[in-house]
């Protein structure tokens, strides 16, 4: 074994998932049992303190979903991964891994809408307060720090409007404070880009998008790079005694392997948010396939976003890689290959000419998700970010004119044929209107 | 040589047959424990307890000092340390004296000049990593917890 860096596709279809060393079965076995047993009763002794490695319970771990974890974690350039049943698990338990009832959280004001809720109303019921900012405004960041805040958190690229974090910056402001940043990856995966290459200390994924790719199960999941201090002092849930685990330090105990280790063995356990096998199965057959399908995912995005701007019907295109974005310099920045494949505009004529545009499309998929093989399109203000308050709505970027795309793998020009019919019917709304 | 690959890492534990480990504790929730627990249950490398003030653990004898461990079993494969940094030098000067062909310095026992000394006297030195993990790493149960193990094959191997 030399120390061969592999490049992306080879990890995609070879890190995790080596021929299985009791059958040789080349492609990856699916373990679909609920447990394990135990060699003797010192071996189940031994599991259960964490002293040795091995299966006990899938709620905490199984060898399928283990594998997933860990192509995921070589795709991110990270130390481990924790897979969960969905995106929004994988936010929870990555946040009740270092925070508790009485700490403080900073996030992006322009993320997705149940991620605003997650964080505004269900942890702030917990007891954890988040300080939304926007994004893009760095001062407002480090003016939002508090004594008691224990990460930053923000997406690659904003749901829904495509917004482009500055990650190298957010990382430094974090650590300054002495807490992680926390990122999540879902809409650039980790094809487009791989924030722990630029400072990110945490990766949160809706494993439910690209990753998985045809709009078939959910699944989430947590990467963690291995180099944050988290005994440096301002976590104590990973460096003081906990009473979970009769008296563990994990900081002590698991070094670099703190966070991926309390993250399983206490939150992921307690909080049961676990995912099945056979969807961290079919994940990682999604995964195998990720370099392959986001380039074009990409050029099918830009070809949309580009027919979209050069079209009157048509207020503004939000696609960093348009060359009048605001975005451009940090998508060219983080995102090389793309600004990934969702992105939102703007019709002339608001509310009345969204739903004519959307309800006269044949091809594309009126549905609340993204990054499915076929194309997909919702209208944010009365699905995905209906939960939110006006101001919150404004803040977040979501206007009433606002239409969210995901791009999929069909021709393109197919998808450019069906959006022409929508914009007409849009056209013909308005001028019915005036 | 301080040893900085992985590859390095696994070609060490391959090579090696005893451990002795300074700073072993009996107290369940000890690093140390964990450590020694693991290695004397997988029975690939055969552990012994280094502590004046322990006999034994878990039924395997301790010995008070390298020295005593070396006058009955000879120069320790790998002398395992988990010691406050600061007195790091005085064991690598103790696991050279023993003969140790490694020393281990595990997390947070980051002491330069104990690096240099056993560095400098031949020994492979492996610094900030656990014992544990990486004996782990490479038979397959680290990939049980999700953990980007690094190896990449299609050949089957027996976990």
């Amino acid at each position: 074994m030399d120390e061969r860096t592999f490049g992306f596709r080879t990890r995609a279809l070879h890190a995790g998932t080596p021929p299985d060393g009791e059958t040789g079965a080349r492609a990856l076995p699916l373990h679909l049992s609920t447990s394990f047993v135990f060699d003797s009763t010192e071996h189940a002794a031994e599991l259960f303190a964490l002293r040795t490695y091995g299966n006990i319970y899938t709620r905490i771990g199984n060898p399928t979903v283990a594998a997933f974890e860990e192509k995921l974690a070589s795709l991110e350039g990270g130390l481990g991964a924790v897979a969960t049943a969905s995106g929004l698990s994988a936010q929870l338990i990555a946040i009740l891994s270092l925070a508790q009832n009485g700490d403080h959280l900073v996030a992006s004001a322009n993320l997705y809408g149940g991620t605003i809720t997650q964080f505004g109303v269900t942890l702030r019921r917990m007891g954890i307060e988040t300080t939304f900012v926007p994004g893009s405004d760095l001062d407002a960041v480090r003016g939002a720090l508090r004594d008691n805040t224990k990460a930053v958190f923000t997406e690659t690229i904003g749901n829904p409007k495509g917004n482009v974090a500055d990650l190298a910056a957010l990382a430094e402001i974090a650590h300054g404070a002495g807490v992680p940043l926390i990122v999540d990856n879902t809409f650039a995966t980790p094809y487009l880009c791989r924030p722990i290459e630029h400072g990110a200390d945490i990766i949160t994924h809706s494993a439910t998008k690209f990753i998985g790719g045809h709009g078939t199960v959910l699944g989430g999941a947590i990467v963690e790079s291995g180099t944050f201090p988290w005994a440096a002092g301002k976590h104590p849930l990973l460096a003081t005694p906990s009473p979970g685990y009769h008296g563990l330090n994990f900081a002590e105990t698991f070094g670099e392997y703190a966070f991926v280790q309390r993250a399983r063995v206490e939150v992921l356990r307690d909080v049961g948010a676990s995912i099945s096998p056979m969807n961290a199965w079919l994940l990682v057959q999604g995964l195998e396939t990720l370099g392959l399908r986001m380039p074009q995912h990409v050029a099918n995005a830009h070809a949309v976003a580009t027919f979209l701007r050069g079209r009157e019907e048509v207020a503004w295109v939000s696609y960093a890689d348009l060359p009048d974005s605001p975005d451009r310099a940090l998508a060219a920045r983080y995102l090389p290959l793309g600004s990934g494949a969702v992105f939102a505009f703007g019709l002339h004529g608001g509310r009345d000419a969204g739903r004519a545009f959307i309800e006269s499309l044949e091809l594309w998929s009126h549905l609340a998700n993204v990054g499915d093989a076929k194309s997909l399109v919702i209208h944010p203000a009365s699905t995905t970010h209906q939960q939110l308050s006006d101001d919150e709505l404004l803040a977040a970027g979501v206007g009433p004119e606002m239409v969210r795309l995901s791009v999929g793998l069909e021709d393109v020009e197919d998808l450019i044929w069906d959006l022409e019919r929508g914009l007409a019917a849009a056209k013909r709304s308005a001028e019915v209107r005036a | 040589m301080i040893l900085q690959t992985a590859a390095e890492r696994r070609a060490l534990l391959d090579r090696s047959k005893t451990v002795a480990m300074v700073g072993a504790s009996s107290n369940h929730s000890r690093p140390s424990y964990f450590v020694f627990s693991f290695l004397r249950t997988r029975g690939k490398l055969d552990v012994a307890p280094i502590n004046p003030t322990l006999s034994e653990i878990d039924g395997v004898r301790g010995y008070p000092t390298l020295a005593a461990y070396a006058a009955e079993r000879g120069a320790p494969d790998i002398v395992d340390v988990f010691r406050k940094p600061d007195d790091a030098p005085q064991v690598a000067r103790e696991a050279i004296a023993a003969g140790a062909k490694a020393i281990w310095f595990q997390y947070g026992v980051i002491n330069d000049e104990a690096i240099r000394l056993a560095d400098e006297a031949g020994l492979d030195v492996v610094v900030d990593r656990c014992l544990k993990v990486e004996s782990a790493r490479f038979d397959g149960g680290l990939a049980l917890g999700g953990v980007n193990t690094g190896l990449l094959t299609a050949k089957r191997r027996i976990r």
